[in-house]
């Protein structure tokens, strides 16, 4: 009786997808059909095992939730993009290990409690048997006692250091940390002999916790920090602050962890000072937008860690990640007719490291995905190689960071 | 003295942007006591609505315009959809009514639109002017000259014009406005078509300083509303003094005390004139027949 519930169960779910999707009849069909085939070949699986589970479901049935509206949605919505376009483009080239991939994506807003509903909901109603998703910080915080407790494995896409360290059996991420980024700005820093900066951060969440990570490395590199001065993120006009990190004493560059507005507003009022010093904008800021904003002008000879994906047509043809990046740029064009942001390539690289590891597996099986994702190694994503570790969930290190500078209102590879 | 000259250009800067912002809110609390929450969503449509006129290909003075009159037009939508069906209702429950569409304009906008940052070319260029050592940008002077026509344009309609001592009159006493033959609905649709359009050419002026993407309406009319208070709530004269007044102490803040505190700073000042006069510096003396 119970095997019975289990497949009409199924089937009927099966059927409400699919006519959501779209109402292609046949589809509509040919899907049902080969839903309740291999619904009776879990019937069989599960006889055999004799025990009533989740683990043998027609198709593997990924979670997400990203936040596509709200505050963070310039985050959200490429992310949201890009797991669907890669999902469609999986599918129609015939699924992984012969199963199709299903998605269950929900918008949270940027809403951490909505985030640890939708977790939830994924978890009871959708059954899924991974989450990918957490746009932010706080989102992904909420996300992780759902998915450790439904022993189920969790990529996020948020960027703080709190997410991985110390390591959760069950989470990983795929973005690099900000600390990272102030390691990469210090050891060029370093390189250049500049021993004594300015920090200018933004009050907002990413700006805040960078300028905290920068100021806990910074010491390491032979650098003091000689004026820290701070805006909101909804500023207009940073001169002040920027005179007066101008007039600090032998100060000889200044950086700018931020992201939004703000970072393309001191950016245009460091022209405006005429300030010569070199400056250092963050990871955050990295996007061909940036430039846009802060004026071709005024961005001339800015500095910042990206990733290999805003500089894709400038790697070299041995650079691993230059196909991979390539390939990406053009799907996502294919599709909504713009380039993809760092932030969709966060997702994207989440998106296959749970398909690389379902292959190793040989099946959607949570625990066994779970060891799968932890043995990952050299895989080459948009953000950088990943190789995970018992003891790394983040699985990058600062070759994943490329030093980028604008010239002539485009970027330019610094190293 | 760079320095100070810097942080004083900075101050009026910001204070212009705050200045307008602030002189939207006057029309509608003159006409009904209300205070229009929505007036920030007003600024953010006048600043998207032109980014993407101006993409799509037409000329920046024509997208303006565009954005000033469409705006308006929602203005109107507003008056006429939320705040007339529920006309009677106390003050406070109106109030909560333009909050409800800030951000019912917010999702819509981000819908029609899109989430990301914009700007369009500054009207002058980008080339700072030097002033005694310190540098402004040309297109602070146009938002300096855009607060200050708007403050000359309301101060003549409030005491020079029929319709500005109706819109007076109406606020004062509903009925007895009525009772001398003036049309206090069409005195309403009016003053939300002119709050509307006040806030998107604010939106238009500040866009290439502050940016424009669908969330920045918020911050804007919350900073707005303090300068109208600072300066007294429905007095054009206080809208500007105030809006000044607070992007000066916000800067002085930042320059000579510590960022972190200009907010603060600000706010306190705020408070301790509010507890000293509580109609702000140029509000009126309100007398209560007890």
């Amino acid at each position: 009786m119970k095997f019975m519930n289990t497949i009409e169960k199924d089937s009927s779910r099966l059927n409400r997808k699919s006519s959501i999707s779209g109402c292609f009849c046949i589809r509509f069909f040919r899907k049902t059909i080969s839903g309740l085939r291999l619904d009776a070949l879990a019937l069989g699986a599960l006889m055999a095992s004799g025990f009533a589970g989740t683990s043998a479901l027609a198709d593997i049935r990924i979670g997400a939730t990203v936040s596509e509206t709200g505050p963070a949605a310039f985050l959200g919505d490429p992310e949201a993009r890009t797991l669907r376009l890669l999902v469609e483009k999986i599918n129609a080239a015939g699924g992984v290990n012969g199963e199709q991939l299903k998605l269950f994506l929900y918008d949270d807003g940027g809403d951490p409690n909505k985030a640890r509903t939708f977790a939830t909901r994924l978890v009871e109603d959708d059954e899924v048997q991974a989450i990918i998703g957490g746009t932010t910080t706080g989102t992904s915080m909420s996300i992780i006692p759902i998915a450790e407790e439904a022993e189920i494995p969790f990529i996020s896409l948020a960027g703080a250091i709190e997410i991985i360290d110390p390591v959760k059996e069950w989470v990983f991420k795929t973005p690099h940390t900000d600390r990272m980024a102030c390691e990469k700005i210090f050891a060029d820093m370093k390189k250049q002999g500049y021993t004594k900066i300015g920090l200018i951060s933004g009050t907002d969440g990413f700006g805040a916790s960078m300028r905290k990570q920068c100021l806990d490395v910074v010491g390491g590199y032979g650098i003091e920090v000689v004026g820290d001065e701070s805006y909101g993120p909804q500023d207009a006009d940073m001169t002040p602050q920027l005179t007066n990190l101008k007039g600090k004493p032998g100060i000889q560059a200044i950086l700018n962890p931020g992201f939004g507005q703000g970072p393309s507003i001191v950016t245009r009022n460091y022209a405006q000072l005429g300030i010569r010093l070199p400056l250092y904008q963050s990871h955050g800021v990295a996007s061909d937008g940036f430039i846009a904003l802060a004026g071709k002008d005024a961005a001339e000879g800015v500095r910042l860690p990206g990733t290999a994906l805003l500089v894709a047509g400038l790697l070299p043809d041995g650079d691993p990640q230059k196909p991979v990046v390539t390939a990406y740029i053009e799907d996502y064009k294919g599709s909504h007719g713009t380039a993809p942001t760092t932030f969709g390539g966060y997702a994207h690289d989440a998106l296959r490291i749970y398909v690389d590891a379902v292959k190793r597996a040989g099946s959607a099986e949570p625990a066994a995905v779970r060891d799968a994702i932890e043995a990952t190694s050299g895989l080459v994503g948009t953000t950088g190689v990943v190789t995970y570790s018992p003891k790394d969930h983040l699985g990058l290190d600062l070759s994943a960071f490329r030093l980028l500078e604008i010239r002539n209102g485009s970027w330019a590879l610094a190293e | 003295m760079p320095e100070l000259m810097q942080f004083l250009l900075s101050g009026v800067t910001v204070g212009a942007v705050y200045a307008l912002v602030a002189l939207g809110f006057t029309i509608i609390y003159n006409a009904s006591d209300v205070v229009n929450f929505a007036q920030g969503e007003f600024v953010m449509l006048g600043g998207m609505v032109t980014v993407f006129a101006h993409h799509a290909g037409l000329p920046l003075p024509l997208a303006a315009l565009i954005a000033i009159l469409s705006t308006a037009g929602i203005g109107v939508a507003l008056n006429k959809l939320a705040i007339e069906p529920a006309r009677g209702a106390p003050v406070v429950s109106l109030i909560i009514i333009t909050i409800g569409a800030s951000i019912f304009i917010r999702g819509v906008t981000q819908l029609v639109f899109d989430k990301q940052l914009h700007r369009f070319p500054a009207f002058s260029g980008d080339e700072p002017i030097r002033v005694l050592g310190a540098t402004i940008l040309p297109q602070s002077l146009w938002v300096i000259a855009g607060a200050v026509a708007v403050f000359v344009g309301l101060w003549l309609f409030f005491t020079r014009t029929l319709i500005g001592r109706a819109v007076l009159a109406t606020s004062n006493n509903r009925l007895a406005a009525r009772l001398v033959g003036i049309n206090t609905g069409w005195v309403m649709t009016l003053s939300f078509a002119l709050s509307a359009g006040i806030g998107a050419l604010a939106g238009v002026l500040v866009t290439p300083i502050t940016l424009v993407s669908y969330d920045v309406g918020i911050a804007l009319a919350l900073k707005g509303f303090a300068a109208a208070m600072l300066g007294g709530m429905g007095n054009p004269k206080g809208a500007l003094v105030g809006g000044i007044l607070l992007g000066l102490l916000e800067a002085l803040t930042a320059g000579y005390v510590s960022s972190q505190y200009k907010d603060a700073a600000a706010f306190v000042v705020i408070l301790a004139v509010l507890f000293a006069m509580p109609q702000g510096l140029f509000g009126k003396k309100s007398t209560d027949r007890v």
